[in-house]
């Protein structure tokens, strides 16, 4: 049983990571239409951003909230400078453009960081929370902590601002918000420069886990999109619900399961995606978009 | 028409869908606080004249609002000048409550403040909205998104109010009831109203002046009781 609990916080860690990525891929989804492949590596990118801070001697959470800020300009110039000119391009073209950039990010960070593995600090103690017989990581509590907090300043935002309901708007039914006066593309922009803030929450809860390298997102990306394809991609709510999902699923089964044990805990995702797609391929929570054509 | 007057004027303006011609230079221009209507067959240009004038056509010629020219703006600061579109279909946010549709109305304008003063007029006017405030636009019956239709044009304030097809697959007694407000809104607030219509009896009763477009050009035009008395107008739009 304590085992049993260890796990499941422990998942809800991870979880709370990849809620954090789905969530950066539902917005991107929302904004532009298509899936993104490029959000895991922007948020490496992030990370790396915060570690050259804390390496020049930066308090930790003064790097951590410039990071939040740089990265947020950083989508918005992305969508501005790369994705608005083939905005109107077939769908194809956008995702070709998403992998491009994929490539650009991991190399870059080779090239300025290099590829050697660098220990990435947590702000959190590292002596474990006890709680009767069961000791928790204190990192992993306060990643959940973290990723909580981001997501009630999100849904407050959506739910309770102007901007926030413009976005909203101008995600569901652009023409109709050009026509109330809402600037569609800088809404776009917004999304993007959102969706780059939850990959650097995401990036820099991670990364003391696993150390930090250009690779640090590619398992969790693959993850988001089992967790985004979970809740479904049209469903903000539902991709961070799906994002504690696989968490707690991927641990319990890596934990219970003895022939997946760790080394096929990642097939689990890749498994738990194709599965939802034959079965309910809009996710549990997303709707059918119908579009008349 | 005294030029100081004119609060619109499009001249040769021509449109184009792709290669797809849509309009062949139709010229005219609306005094400030009458009811307008542009009247036609399908596929006459009727929209297309209301979404050029909404910058979401490509189109040449010249088309000014109180003497500004509209041709170079993007759509978004059409609005903001003070012309509201309730476009063809309704262009509600379903996914949205009948309040946030109303808020969104208001981005546009300038001031931004004293929204409930704007609540209280658009519930007077629509008092069946106010009951459903807190629900989800795309459960309203078609009467009632015409309704929000109209209502989230109106949050902008607007000087001009562009209408496509208010009357477009609704009961009898709710477009009656629609263009009752639309009179009222008019007289009251003085809004002047550029409606696009169908059904040529409704809007002859409604506006002062008449456009009459065929594939494209104008092909008519005048006060609406002259253009009842024509026989041909009659025949071909009144039916007896």
């Amino acid at each position: 049983m304590d085992i049993f609990v260890q796990q499941v916080v422990s998942g809800l860690a991870t979880g709370g990571i990849y809620a954090s990525l789905a969530l950066a891929l539902v917005m991107i989804y929302q904004a532009t239409d298509v899936v993104s492949f490029t959000q895991g590596e922007m948020a490496m990118f992030s990370t790396y951003l915060c570690w050259t801070m804390l390496n020049a001697g930066v308090p930790y959470w003064v790097a951590f909230l410039s990071t939040l800020a740089l990265s947020f300009v950083g989508g918005i110039v992305i969508q501005r400078v790369i994705i608005r000119p083939v905005e109107q391009a077939p769908i194809l073209t956008i995702v070709i453009v998403t992998l491009g950039l994929l490539v650009i990010f991991n190399s870059l960070a080779g090239w300025i960081w290099t590829y050697v593995q660098k220990p990435f600090p947590s702000p959190f103690p590292s002596k474990p929370l006890r709680a009767g017989n069961v000791f928790f990581s204190a990192h992993d509590i306060g990643a959940i902590g973290i990723t909580l907090v981001v997501l009630l300043c999100i849904y407050v935002f959506f739910r309770f601002t102007p901007l926030g309901l413009a976005m909203r708007a101008a995600a569901h039914n652009p023409v109709s918000s050009r026509l109330v006066g809402i600037r569609v593309g800088w809404m776009l922009a917004l999304g993007w420069g959102l969706a780059a803030v939850f990959g650097a929450v995401a990036g820099m809860m991670v990364a003391p886990n696993l150390t930090l390298e250009p690779n640090l997102m590619g398992g969790v990306q693959i993850y988001a999109f089992a967790a985004a394809t979970l809740g479904g991609f049209t469903s903000p709510g539902g991709a961070v619900l799906g994002g504690f999902i696989v968490g707690v699923v991927e641990n319990l089964v890596g934990t219970y399961v003895s022939f997946i044990g760790t080394e096929l805990k990642f097939t689990v995702a890749l498994a738990l995606i194709i599965v939802v797609l034959l079965v309910k391929p809009t996710g549990l929570f997303g709707t059918t978009v119908v579009k008349r054509v | 028409m005294s030029a100081a007057n004119i609060l619109l004027e499009v001249r040769d303006l021509e449109a184009f869908y792709g290669r797809t011609k849509a309009l062949h230079g139709v010229s005219f221009s609306m005094t400030a606080g009458g009811i307008t209507t542009i009247l036609g067959a399908n596929g006459a240009g009727k929209t297309t004249t209301l979404r050029a004038i909404s910058r979401m056509v490509r189109t040449s010629g010249a088309i000014r609002f109180e003497g500004q020219a509209l041709e170079q703006r993007a759509t978004e600061d059409v609005v903001r000048l003070g012309i509201a579109h309730a476009p063809e279909g309704r262009g509600t946010f379903v996914h949205l409550t009948v309040e946030e549709n109303l808020r969104l109305g208001a981005w546009g304008r300038r001031e931004r403040g004293a929204l409930q003063e704007d609540f209280a007029r658009v519930f007077s006017y629509f008092p069946a909205l106010e009951g459903r405030r807190r629900q989800a636009a795309g459960t309203l019956s078609g009467g009632e998104q015409q309704m929000l239709a109209v209502a989230r044009a109106l949050m902008l304030r607007p000087r001009l109010l562009l209408l496509d097809e208010p009357s477009l697959g609704l009961a009898p007694m709710v477009v009656r009831e629609i263009f009752r407000i639309l009179r009222t809104v008019n007289q009251d607030a003085g809004v002047t109203i550029l409606l696009v219509e169908q059904n040529a009896a409704l809007a002859l009763d409604l506006a002062d002046h008449v456009f009459l477009l065929e594939t494209g050009r104008i092909v008519m035009e005048g006060p609406s009781e002259d253009l009842r008395k024509d026989d041909a107008i009659r025949r071909a739009y009144l039916g007896y």
